[in-house]
C-alpha cells in the first residue's frame, strides 16, 4: 500500500506549495488536499477537497480516502487570508481539536505532522538566549498566533498520548521571510519606516520559504518522531536587519509601542499583536541542532541570506548599502585630496 | 578586617594539577594544560589591544564568519571591502579605516554569535570607552593575570561591590587588555527588563545568568564572568564592604562542574568605595521595581554630578584555577560537592580580598 498524504491549509501558499511538492515526490502515491478556500493556482497531481477542518466532514474524508499521513499546515496567523484575531483563533484551535478527533477515529493513519511556531516559547527578559526544544518559557504566550500554535501543539500532545501507535511531529518553525510569501515578519519589514522598541534590540532568526518546504516534505515522508525546532544558522539584531534592507526606523517607547500598532492595524495590514512585539522586544534564538541530528538535513539559507534574499526582492531602502558606499568613497575622496 | 575568621576547609578540592576528566578525553584538555604554571608564550602581539581600537578591526574579526564558510547558500553574494586601508602607513589609511568602520555599522554589516555579543562593536568602541576610566581613573594594577586561561573555556568568579557594577566592566576591560580574552558575563534577569542596558549588555556579551547560557557558553570554549553575590553584593551597605555575600545557590559551580573548565576567582578591590552606599530607599525601590534605591554621600544630592564615582585605586587579583574536570558529571548534581565548591571559591575570594586590604597603604592613592 503506498502513501496517501492529506494537506490542510492547502489554499495557503505553504501549504499549496508543500501539496505539489509531495505530489512530484515518489514515494507518495495520492495528496488530498482540504481548505476552505479554493487554491488561487493550479494543484497538479492534487486532488482537492472542499472542507472545513471545523466540521465532521473531515472524518469522511480522511475515511474514504484511506489517508495515513496527516500534514497539518492550517495554522494561521491573524491578519493573514482568515481575517481578524478572533476568527482566525477559531480556525486554528476548533479546526485542530475537529482534525485531531476524527484522526483518533481513522484507524489507517500512521504519521502526524504538524507546522508550529517558535513562537511557542514565548519572548521575555528572564528566558535564557538560546531554546532547546525542551525549555520551558518563562512567560508563554498570552495572543495571537503564538498561543494559537501552543494550544494546538497541546491538544497534538494529547492526541499522541491516546494513540501511541501514530507518529507526531512538529516542527516548531522561526519566522518565515520570504518576498513572494506573506508572512507577519514579511509585512512589518516591507513598512515604510520601521517602528523599533526604543532601548532594546532583539536578536532575530529567519527561515526562508524553501528550507520549510524541504524539511516539511522530509518529515512527511521520513519517520522522525518528535518535536523540532527549525531556523536558519546565525541571528540578526532587529538593527542590524533594518540597516541591510536600507531602510529608516523609528524607536518608539514600549509604552507607545501597543498603540502604535493598534494604528498600524487600522492603516496596513501589519499586525503588531503581543506576541509579535514581545518578539520584537527581547529576540528569540532557537537551538535547531535536533533537528539537523535527526533528520540529517541542515537549512541551505542563513538568517543573513534570507534577508538578502528578501531586499534583493522588494528593494533596498533608502539608505541601502550601495548609498553609504558611495558616500564613503566620496568622503574619503574629498579627505584624501585635502590632505 | 585582617583579623576577620575564616574558617578553613580540611581537605583543599581540585586536582592539584593532575590530569583530570577533561572533556572526555584521557588527556588534559587544552584548557587544563594551559593551566600549568608555565604558560605557553603567546606572541606578544597577537590579541594584544594596545594598538588604536579601529586599526585592530581587522583582526579581531573571527575570520571564519559564517557570511563566508556558508559556501553552500544559494545566493552568494559575499561584500567586498572597498575601502580596505591603503599600506602606506600614513594618517590616510587610519581615515580609511574609519570610514569602513562607519560604513559597516550604517549597512549592517557584522556579525554577531547567537546570544547576540558584537565583538567588533564591543573591541572598538566599548572598550575604547572603558579604558580610559579602568586605566587613568581607577588606576587598575592587575595581579595573576596568568592565571585565566590562554583559551578554552574557563568560569571567572568573582566579588561584586559598589552600588553601581562598575567592577563588572573594570574586568572585562583588564581581561581584555591583558589577557586577550573576552569576558561573557552573566547578569540578572532586571538587566534584560531595561532599555539601553538591555541593548547594550547583550552587544557586549553578557546573557542571563541560568545554567542553560552559562553551560553553552562554557562549552563553546568562552570565558564566563559570574558575580554570584548579585544584588545583594552591589546593593549592600557601606559598613559591610568587602564582606562577601552568599554565592547565590551554587549554580555556577554545578555548570563549572558539568562542562569541567577550571574556577578561576577573582579579588576586586576598590569598588567598594566607588560609591559608598549610605542609604537605601526600599518603598520607593519597590515601587519602581528595582532591587535598591542607593543614597551615596553625593547622590542624589549633587544631581549628575554624584554620578560620578569616587577615584578610587583599584587592585584586581586572578587567583589560581580550581580545576573541576576532575570530577565526575554526575558531581554536578551532588549538592554536598556544589557546596564545598562554592565555599571553596567564596573563601579563597574572601581570604584574597582580606590580604590586599592589609597591604592596601590608602583608598585613593
Amino acid at each position: 500500500m503506498g502513501r496517501v498524504v492529506l494537506v490542510t491549509g492547502v489554499a495557503g501558499q505553504l501549504g499549496s506549495q508543500t501539496a505539489r511538492r509531495l505530489a512530484a515526490d515518489p514515494a507518495v502515491d495520492k495528496v488530498v488536499g482540504v481548505d476552505v478556500l479554493p487554491p488561487r493556482g493550479e494543484l497538479a497531481g492534487v486532488r482537492f477537497v472542499r472542507a472545513d477542518i471545523r466540521n465532521p466532514v473531515i472524518a469522511k474524508v480522511l475515511a474514504v480516502e484511506d489517508v495515513d499521513t496527516v500534514a497539518h499546515l492550517g495554522v494561521y496567523a491573524s491578519g493573514g487570508r482568515l481575517g481578524g484575531a478572533v476568527s482566525t483563533k477559531e480556525a486554528n484551535v476548533i479546526g485542530t481539536m475537529q482534525l485531531l478527533a476524527a484522526c483518533q477515529r481513522a484507524p489507517g493513519l500512521r504519521r502526524v505532522l504538524l507546522k508550529s511556531s517558535t513562537g511557542v516559547y514565548g519572548s521575555s527578559s528572564r528566558d535564557p538566549a538560546v531554546f532547546g526544544e525542551h525549555t520551558p518559557p518563562q512567560r508563554p504566550p498570552t495572543a495571537g498566533y503564538a498561543k494559537d500554535c501552543a494550544e494546538v501543539e497541546g491538544y497534538l500532545s494529547g492526541f499522541a498520548r491516546r494513540r501511541p501507535d501514530i507518529a507526531v511531529t512538529v516542527l516548531r518553525c522561526a519566522d518565515l521571510l520570504s518576498a513572494r510569501l506573506e508572512t507577519p515578519l514579511g509585512r512589518y519589514f516591507r513598512l515604510p519606516v520601521i517602528p523599533r522598541v526604543l532601548g532594546f534590540d532583539p536578536r532575530l532568526q529567519l527561515l526562508h520559504a524553501e528550507d520549510a518546504l524541504d524539511i516539511v516534505q522530509r518529515a512527511v515522508t521520513h519517520d522522525r518522531p518528535g518535536t523540532y525546532n527549525v531556523a536558519g544558522h546565525g541571528v540578526l539584531l532587529l538593527s542590524q536587519a533594518v540597516r541591510r534592507l536600507g531602510k529608516l526606523w523609528v524607536a518608539l517607547p514600549a509604552i507607545g509601542f501597543g498603540p502604535a500598532g493598534q494604528a498600524l492595524r487600522r492603516t496596513s495590514r501589519v499586525d503588531l499583536a503581543p506576541d509579535v512585539v514581545d518578539l520584537l522586544t527581547h529576540g528569540r534564538v532557537v537551538d535547531t541542532t535536533a533537528v539537523q541530528a535527526s533528520f540529517g538535513w541542515a537549512p541551505r539559507w542563513s538568517t543573513a541570506r534570507t534577508l538578502t534574499d528578501f531586499a534583493t526582492e522588494v528593494g533596498q531602502g533608502p539608505v541601502g548599502a550601495d548609498r553609504v558606499r558611495q558616500a564613503e568613497q566620496a568622503l574619503l575622496a574629498s579627505l584624501t585630496r585635502g590632505r | 578586617m585582617a583579623d576577620a575568621e575564616v574558617i578553613p576547609l580540611g581537605e583543599p578540592l581540585g586536582t592539584r594539577g593532575r590530569p583530570g576528566r577533561g572533556s572526555k578525553n584521557a588527556t588534559p584538555s587544552q584548557a587544563a594544560r594551559s593551566l600549568a604554571p608555565t604558560r605557553p608564550k603567546r606572541s606578544p602581539k597577537a590579541e594584544r589591544p594596545d594598538a588604536p581600537a579601529v586599526a585592530r578591526i581587522r583582526r579581531v574579526t573571527p575570520p571564519e564568519s559564517p557570511r563566508h564558510t556558508s559556501t553552500d547558500d544559494p545566493a552568494d553574494s559575499s561584500s567586498t571591502d572597498v575601502a580596505q586601508p591603503a599600506r602606506d602607513g600614513g594618517g590616510g589609511d587610519r581615515v580609511a579605516a574609519a570610514l569602513a568602520f562607519v560604513r559597516r555599522r550604517l549597512t549592517g554589516d557584522y556579525d554577531i554569535d547567537d546570544l547576540g555579543f558584537d565583538r567588533e562593536l564591543t573591541s572598538a568602541v566599548f572598550m575604547s570607552l572603558l579604558r580610559p576610566l579602568a586605566q587613568r581613573w581607577f588606576r587598575i594594577e592587575v595581579r595573576g593575570i596568568e592565571n585565566i586561561p590562554a583559551e578554552g573555556g574557563a568560569l571567572l568568579v568573582a566579588n561584586h561591590s559598589g552600588t553601581v557594577p562598575l567592577d563588572a566592566l573594570m574586568t572585562a576591560v583588564v581581561v581584555h587588555d591583558h589577557a586577550g580574552r573576552y569576558v561573557r558575563s552573566l547578569g540578572a534577569d532586571l538587566v534584560f527588563a531595561l532599555p539601553l542596558v538591555s541593548e547594550l549588555a547583550r552587544k557586549a556579551g553578557v546573557t542571563l545568568a541560568c545554567s542553560e547560557d552559562a553551560e553553552r557558553m562554557l562549552q563553546s570554549g568562552e570565558l564566563v564572568g559570574v558575580w554570584p553575590e548579585g544584588f545583594k553584593g552591589v546593593g549592600k551597605p557601606f559598613s559591610q564592604r568587602y564582606k562577601l555575600q552568599r554565592f547565590g545557590r551554587g549554580g555556577f559551580v554545578s555548570a563549572a562542574i558539568r562542562t569541567g573548565v577550571p574556577i578561576v576567582p577573582c579579588s576586586i578591590v576598590g569598588a567598594e568605595e566607588t560609591y559608598p552606599l549610605v542609604g537605601n530607599v526600599p518603598a520607593l525601590a519597590r515601587l519602581l521595581r528595582v532591587p535598591y534605591l542607593p543614597i551615596t554621600p553625593f547622590f542624589p544630592w549633587l544631581g549628575p554630578l554624584g554620578l560620578v564615582p569616587l577615584p578610587s585605586k583599584w587592585v584586581i587579583e586572578f587567583g589560581e584555577p580550581i580545576r573541576t574536570d576532575t570530577y565526575a558529571e554526575s558531581g554536578a548534581d551532588d549538592p554536598m560537592l556544589v557546596f564545598n565548591l562554592t565555599d571553596q571559591v567564596r573563601e579563597t575570594i574572601q581570604q584574597t580580598l582580606y590580604d590586599l586590604l592589609v597591604h592596601r597603604q590608602h583608598v585613593f592613592v
